[in-house]
């Protein structure tokens, strides 16, 4: 017996909709299954998780703060993905526009005015962009994978990180801590509603960034040139539209929008830097872009969920003495379910039996006569 | 008609029906094959030819329906049992590596493990008794498409099959080499062996063929004996109306009008081990005219389009002159800006993006040269100025279709066709360059599609037609050239042109040039 998926003539559109919220619920199904087999009672277990993140204002704040990067960075992987362009290294992304956006607030402290922070937002972009811009060229002069190479060069932005702010940048009045100065207010993005919690203006860029993305790919023809050339290089060069200025763009836009996330997390949330900046926002936000279908709207939404896993994963360590680990569980089956979700609406599943060609006297078509 | 025969047909199909969806592709058909018989398949593209073959040759399942060998009911459940049976078939695609010898791809298809020379030792006798000489040990790659054919055929006749499908042969051979295939086919037939012969040229079915099957949406409309009948009254049975003849009149006053495509000492080295370079070709269209470029698949034609087109930019940049202003190195976009339009072979995934619906199709190859029209401040897309340029276009050209704006994938082979034509005709291109107009599309949208070429090319534009079908150059061209290993004859005005003539040409006899590296001696 094998396995054999069968492309359907048709798909559903209604299923193509229902698709994430089924996803969604066959996470919860197999994560309750988990909890109960980890000995914790499964109803207890997904309210810590899913309800009480929720249940106070400065929660929703938190929840703002871990969605926006996770927004951001899907959003630029949206335009790369629909472009058959597969940017893995987003974590590497949003590293480098961390690091390039903080060289102003570590190197000059002193340069406080109205200046600083636009120009650091600026930087972290450009730092993002340019790092982006590595396997972009890789791929577009000497073809190489870029999964393999974008996704390599995140160990390397990930250890440079380590090196600078256990190096270079250290804090000469850290007793020795690996992490840079505190940044002054000049220099520290500013919270939206200080009166009730922490979220920051990072939240605002990833939803205007949606928008634009959103807009862009929908009403313009540079998304237009990006969707045909997504779905069918061939008829894209027959347009006129060039591959190779695809993948610059392509990878210098998400880049752009990692190195945007990771400066207003470095700026806003942390406020320095420090050996790890990233609970693997970068890889996380693969996730958020399928979960949203690739639709600037949709990754809003699916940001949200996604940042309450993070969340749900700290409260159950706290509420319940699970490992944070679960986190990571809840965000693996969800791309799974997704992933499996997606591909049973173009294939179905046929078994088939390993029968051997031979002659067979057609006994049933006799009965017919 | 088919229980009038004495002896127990060959092979009987009755009530054959396959459904894929909601589209019913082959509906109750029944035909009957004789032993020594030479039976056509009729149909248009789309008519359920491919489908009921398939179901023959045990690659596709019917849903109902009994096939009868030998008068025993039989299920042929894969290509295998068909091959048990006795059923080999030609595909009109072939499936050679072109990195092995015709003895190896013989070798793999046999799967009886006997060693490669014995294979070469009996494909060549055989080879040689049928009248189709074959080298076992060239590679494929180094062979005409005719040679490849061949290479087929024998590896069908080795397993002694005594049904032979052939799936449109004739369509990728010259003339000439297509006669030496009816002397085999014929002396097949003598040998009591029967042949199952799929084809819309129905000048080749009438002589060749005793009887013939004619397939229309699916069902069969009739059977009949192909050689009491005339061309056009197939031609009615296949289409179910009367199809409009092509009407061209002579062109005037061309030879002193503009030249506006220019192409000079056009060379292209190859772009992979098996595509073909280009060697110094010449040519002009001139407004108001159409020329034909002749040739079996495979030549080069691929190769040159692309380098017409822009989608490969050539070094020098007066190779290529679109109104006399050097385009050789311009990009597709640059030269669509002078005037030039451009049709591609493949419809799917080159000249249309499949998912992709007509409107948005319409912006894929017009978003530069209508930028004022179809597009806003800062690139936005102004989706009702397309949509109804799309509609416009729609019923220029007479586009059936299911839905308002249906995607290009849905769309039947020649209604997306006439649209990728209407598409660039509706800019009123200057120059139109159109590869295979209408290949795979049913005869009713081939007349209007070559119409629509000729009236273009009246109204004062240069038209560049690249096509493998003789009777479509003959019919709209006024001169035709024959391009043959990468290089390209002169055109010869359509008065002095003749089958015989520019058959030989495309087999490489071209008077004048001798020189043929690549042809094996």
């Amino acid at each position: 017996m094998r396995l054999e998926l069968i492309k359907r003539p048709q798909r559903s559109a209604l299923f193509s909709i229902l698709s994430p919220f089924i996803a969604f619920v066959l996470t919860l199904v197999a994560g309750s299954i988990m909890f109960a087999l980890l000995g914790v009672n499964p109803v207890s277990a997904l309210h810590a998780y899913f309800v009480e993140p929720l249940s106070q204002v400065w929660q929703l704040h938190e929840l703002a703060i871990k969605a926006a990067p996770l927004i951001l960075i899907a959003v630029g992987l949206s335009v790369c993905y629909r472009a058959n362009i597969w940017n893995i290294g987003a974590e590497g992304q949003f590293i480098m526009g961390g690091i390039v956006g903080s060289i102003l607030p570590v190197t000059y402290p002193e340069f406080q005015n109205a200046f600083v922070l636009p120009l650091m937002l600026l930087m972290g972009m450009v730092g993002g962009a340019a790092y982006a811009a590595i396997p972009a060229f890789l791929k577009a002069r000497f073809n190489t994978n870029e999964i393999l190479t974008s996704l390599m060069l995140v160990y390397v932005a990930q250890l440079l990180l380590d090196w600078i702010v256990r190096g270079p940048w250290r804090d000469p009045k850290g007793f020795n801590f690996p992490q840079t100065v505190q940044f002054s207010d000049a220099a520290t993005l500013p919270e939206l509603w200080p009166q009730s919690g922490r979220a920051n203006w990072g939240f605002v860029f990833a939803l205007v960034a949606a928008v634009l993305v959103w807009l862009m790919m929908s009403r313009m023809l540079k998304g237009f040139e990006v969707r045909v050339l997504g779905s069918s290089p061939r008829a894209g060069r027959f347009a006129g539209f060039s591959v190779g200025r695809m993948v610059f763009f392509a990878f210098m836009l998400s880049g752009a929008l990692a190195g945007l996330a990771g400066i207003s997390e470095v700026s806003g949330a942390i406020n320095q830097l420090l050996p790890s900046i990233s609970p693997g926002y970068g890889f996380t936000a693969i996730i958020v872009a399928f979960l949203g279908r690739l639709n600037p709207l949709g990754i809003v939404a699916a940001g949200l969920v996604l940042g309450l896993t993070y969340l749900g994963g700290e409260s159950a360590q706290a509420a319940l003495g699970l490992s944070d680990k679960v986190a990571r569980v809840f965000q693996g089956m969800l791309l799974f379910f997704v992933l499996g979700c997606d591909t049973l609406i173009h294939y179905r599943i046929r078994l088939v039996g390993m029968t051997t060609p031979k002659l067979e006297p057609a006994s049933k078509l006799e009965e017919v006569h | 008609m088919a229980a009038q025969h004495d002896a127990v047909p060959l092979l009987g199909v009755r009530g054959l029906t396959k459904i894929f969806g909601s589209l019913t592709a082959c509906d109750h058909i029944d035909l009957t094959i004789a032993k020594g018989e030479v039976h056509a398949l009729l149909g248009e593209n789309g008519a359920g030819k491919s489908t009921l073959v398939k179901m023959l040759f045990g690659s596709l399942e019917p849903h109902s329906g009994d096939i009868l060998w030998n008068g025993e009911p039989v299920r042929i459940t894969s290509p295998g049992v068909a091959k048990t049976l006795g059923i080999g078939m030609v595909f009109q695609h072939f499936s050679l590596f072109e990195a092995l010898t015709a003895a190896e791809n013989i070798a793999l298809s046999l799967d009886d493990g006997s060693p490669i020379s014995t294979i070469a030792a009996k494909a060549r006798a055989l080879s040689y008794s049928y009248g189709l000489p074959l080298d076992p040990d060239s590679l494929v790659g180094d062979l005409s498409v005719g040679e490849r054919q061949r290479i087929e055929i024998i590896r069908c006749l080795l397993q002694t099959p005594q049904l032979i499908i052939l799936d449109e042969p004739t369509s990728v051979l010259t003339p000439q080499e297509a006669n030496r295939l009816f002397e085999t086919l014929e002396r097949l037939r003598s040998e009591g062996k029967s042949i199952l012969y799929i084809s819309h040229r129905l000048e080749e079915v009438k002589r060749l063929c005793d009887r013939a099957t004619v397939l229309r949406h699916g069902k069969v409309v009739g059977h009949c004996n192909p050689r009491e009948e005339t061309a056009s009254s197939l031609a009615r049975m296949m289409v179910g109306n009367e199809v409009k003849a092509v009407v061209r009149e002579p062109a005037e006053g061309v030879e002193t009008a503009a030249v506006l495509l220019e192409i000079r000492k056009l060379s292209r080295k190859p772009a992979t081990p098996f595509s073909v370079p280009l060697k110094d070709i010449d040519l002009d269209v001139r407004a108001g005219e159409v020329i034909g470029i002749a040739g079996v698949a495979g030549n080069g034609q691929g190769e040159f389009f692309e380098a017409i087109s822009g989608e490969v930019q050539q070094p020098d940049a007066a190779s290529v002159r679109i109104r006399g202003k050097d385009a050789g190195k311009l990009s597709i976009t640059g030269r669509r800006l002078l005037g030039a339009a451009f049709v591609p072979e493949e419809r799917l995934g080159h000249g249309a993006a499949p998912g992709m619906k007509l409107s948005e199709n319409l912006l894929l190859s017009r978003h530069a040269t209508d930028a004022r029209s179809f597009l806003g401040s800062g690139g936005t897309i102004k989706s009702a100025v397309i949509s109804g340029a799309a509609q416009r276009i729609i019923q220029a050209m007479d586009v059936r279709k299911s839905a308002p704006d249906p995607e290009a994938a849905s769309l039947s082979g020649g209604n997306l066709q006439k649209f990728i034509v209407g598409r660039e005709l509706d800019r009123k291109p200057t120059v139109m360059v159109v590869n295979q107009p209408t290949w795979g599309v049913d005869a009713g949208a081939a007349a209007h599609i070559r119409q629509a070429l000729i009236e273009l090319a009246r109204s004062g534009s240069a038209v560049l037609v690249i096509s493998q079908d003789l009777d479509e150059l003959f019919e709209i061209s006024d001169a035709i050239a024959v391009m043959h290993h990468g290089q390209l004859s002169k055109p010869l005005p359509i008065a002095e042109a003749d089958f015989e003539t520019i058959g030989l040409l495309m087999g490489g006899a071209e008077p004048g040039r001798t020189e043929h590296p690549l042809e094996p001696a």
